[in-house]
């Protein structure tokens, strides 16, 4: 009887291993023992990086918004205000938000339109060495260099480039000079009017609406559209009622890069463009050339603000899902 | 008998989607016709004659090389900073329930999400602020910060399709943590890890507008191309650059597809 108790106790011991010898070991130990300080020791390293490096120069950005220039000495004044603020809302400082939220606005709609096709097709109807192939082709355009890509249309959009060499062959030169003639869109080229820049915020922005809009229509079942169709609808119904709605918030999670992006790019429209500014080109002349770090900052603050909206009415939407 | 129809698609779907994909294409490939011409002055269309001299000139040129040895070294040391700090992000997230998780999801996706320009002025405000003189390491500061999201994206997948139960029976076998880390964990998100760095390497390689905030005097190659753009001086050596550069970003991003492939067909065609 005695005997089985003390043999029931040295297997009991044998469960429970020997300390591990050395340190590693028994740091080792201590980490399974104390899961909240491995947590950590994981979470320490990015945190403290993105937190310092990252949240402490927004921070310091935000801050320096409240600051104000002495418009004599050019110097800044560190004292609290929002006299800044008040800059922004000048005729002319007014009139760049207007024209980059607009330009935002219609670059992500028709990035939409032309994205939703080929979103469908691969969704729905690219099956094995086609899906990987339609995937790949709007990975590599997302991915390939930014500055590449707007180079391309630069060479494609000058006057003596390609287009105009292919409008001068199918005989349509009176289109496109007709075109450039108009106020506000023309120019004395494409690449020196708006009409270029849009287009090439619609180029680079678009895999960005492709692939959310992609990942929505994977999830509608295919026969959600055949079941729309037996019950008679024709494809312009079963497009409004069925399949529009549920690809809405892939839509507009799109929305968010493609409206974000043009908010706060400065590269394509002082490469391709007008002389008019953007949000993006006024923060960096006046943290630039101007040296109104103050007003830069406040500038930043726009585009923050309304994406925080955007962001605000996308969630609702379920847009996130989508992601 | 369910659909004999949904097997092709109607002229106009096919259309509209054969021509959105050209759009995203042929001004890509026009790059590589232009690094042929002779034409030195303009942009013209068609190209008056081909030539393979610009790219001995490139070759020759000290300027590129220096820009592209300064790119690689950023996006060398950025990318390495991005995975150690990605993957432990990954880690914390992916395999522990704690208060804030869902912050710390979105405070790492914060820096792409947000327009470059704000991250630039933010960081180059603070490096005055706090009189940091601009080096190379400003800007490597600038590009990790960005890239660590994408290594964590990617990690973050990976570590969801590992079951947990693997390194609990590492444990259970008597492996101590790093051994688990070593022989398990490491060999599972591996490929992943190498997918991430080569997408933050190519992210790195190219980002242009945070450089141009954080970088004084040097130049990457973007920042080298940003002044052709602006300015242009030698069309044809950055006709030249521009067409090795999509060449250089094509490779990492075909092998990072190749790596990660497997899980996301089964995702998509489980759908």
């Amino acid at each position: 009887m005695s005997v089985q108790a003390v043999t029931g106790a040295t297997d009991v011991a044998a469960a429970i291993l020997p300390r591990r010898g050395g340190l590693a070991g028994s740091l080792s130990d201590l980490l399974w023992r104390r899961p909240g300080l491995l947590l950590l020791l994981m979470l320490g390293p990015p945190l403290l990086w993105l937190g310092i490096v990252y949240v402490g120069s927004l921070i310091a950005l935000l801050a320096q918004s409240f600051f104000s220039i002495d418009e004599f000495s050019g110097l800044i004044s560190r004292e609290l205000t929002l006299k800044t603020y008040g800059d922004l809302l000048r005729p002319a400082n007014l009139d760049i938000i207007v024209r980059t939220v607009t330009m935002a606005a219609v670059v992500t709609l028709a990035s939409a339109v032309i994205a939703f096709p080929i979103a469908y097709y691969a969704a729905r109807y690219a099956r094995g060495t086609w899906k990987a192939l339609f995937y790949l082709g709007v990975m590599l355009p997302l991915w390939s260099s930014y500055l590449v890509k707007i180079y391309a249309w630069k060479l494609i959009l000058a006057k003596e480039g390609i287009l105009t060499w292919l409008f001068a062959k199918l005989h349509l030169s009176w289109l496109l000079d007709g075109w450039l003639s108009l106020p506000v869109v023309g120019g004395n080229s494409l690449s020196v009017s708006f009409t270029g820049t849009f287009i090439v915020f619609v180029y680079v922005w678009l895999p960005f609406m492709i692939l959310p809009i992609q990942a929505a229509l994977e999830r509608v079942p295919g026969n959600l559209v055949e079941a729309s169709s037996d019950l008679g609808a024709s494809p312009g119904q079963t497009f409004r009622n069925v399949l529009f709605p549920l690809a809405l918030p892939g839509i507009v999670a799109g929305s968010i890069f493609t409206f974000s992006l043009t908010l706060g790019d400065y590269i394509i429209p002082q490469i391709i463009g007008t002389s008019r500014l953007f949000i993006g080109q006024a923060v960096y002349a006046q943290q630039g050339t101007a040296g109104n770090i103050p007003l830069a900052a406040a500038f930043t603050v726009v585009p923050v603000v309304i994406m925080g909206f955007y962001l605000w009415g996308a969630k609702r939407m379920g847009a996130f899902d989508a992601l | 008998m369910r659909s004999d129809r949904s097997q092709s698609a109607p002229l106009g779907i096919k259309i509209a989607a054969a021509a959105g994909l050209a759009f995203l294409h042929l001004p890509i490939l026009l790059i590589f016709v232009y690094a042929f011409t002779t034409e030195e002055k303009s942009y013209q269309w068609p190209p008056p004659g081909l030539t393979t001299q610009w790219f001995a000139a490139t070759w020759a040129r000290p300027d590129v090389w220096q820009a592209l040895g300064l790119s690689v070294q950023v996006a060398a040391i950025s990318t390495a900073i991005a995975l150690v700090l990605g993957t432990l992000c990954a880690a914390a997230v992916s395999q522990t329930r704690f208060f804030g998780r869902e912050a710390i999801s979105l405070l790492v996706i914060l820096p792409i999400a947000l327009p470059g320009i704000i991250t630039g002025i933010a960081l180059r405000s603070a490096f005055s602020l706090a009189e940091i003189p601009f080096s190379f390491w400003t800007i490597v500061l600038g590009h990790a910060t960005f890239c660590v999201v994408v290594v964590y994206n990617n990690a973050v997948a990976r570590f969801r399709r590992t079951s947990g139960s693997l390194i609990e029976a590492s444990m259970d076998l008597g492996a101590d943590g790093f051994q688990t880390f070593r022989h398990v964990i490491l060999p599972n998100i591996g490929t992943a890890l190498l997918a991430g760095g080569m997408l933050a390497f190519a992210l790195s390689f190219d980002e242009v507008i945070v450089t141009t905030f954080t970088a004084g005097q040097q130049q990457t190659l973007p920042i080298w191309m940003l002044e052709e753009l602006v300015r242009p001086r030698q069309r044809p050596v950055t006709n030249v650059v521009a067409m090795v550069v999509v060449l250089a970003t094509l490779l990492p991003i075909l092998a990072a597809y190749y790596l990660t492939r497997e899980g996301d067909q089964i995702a998509g065609a489980g759908k």
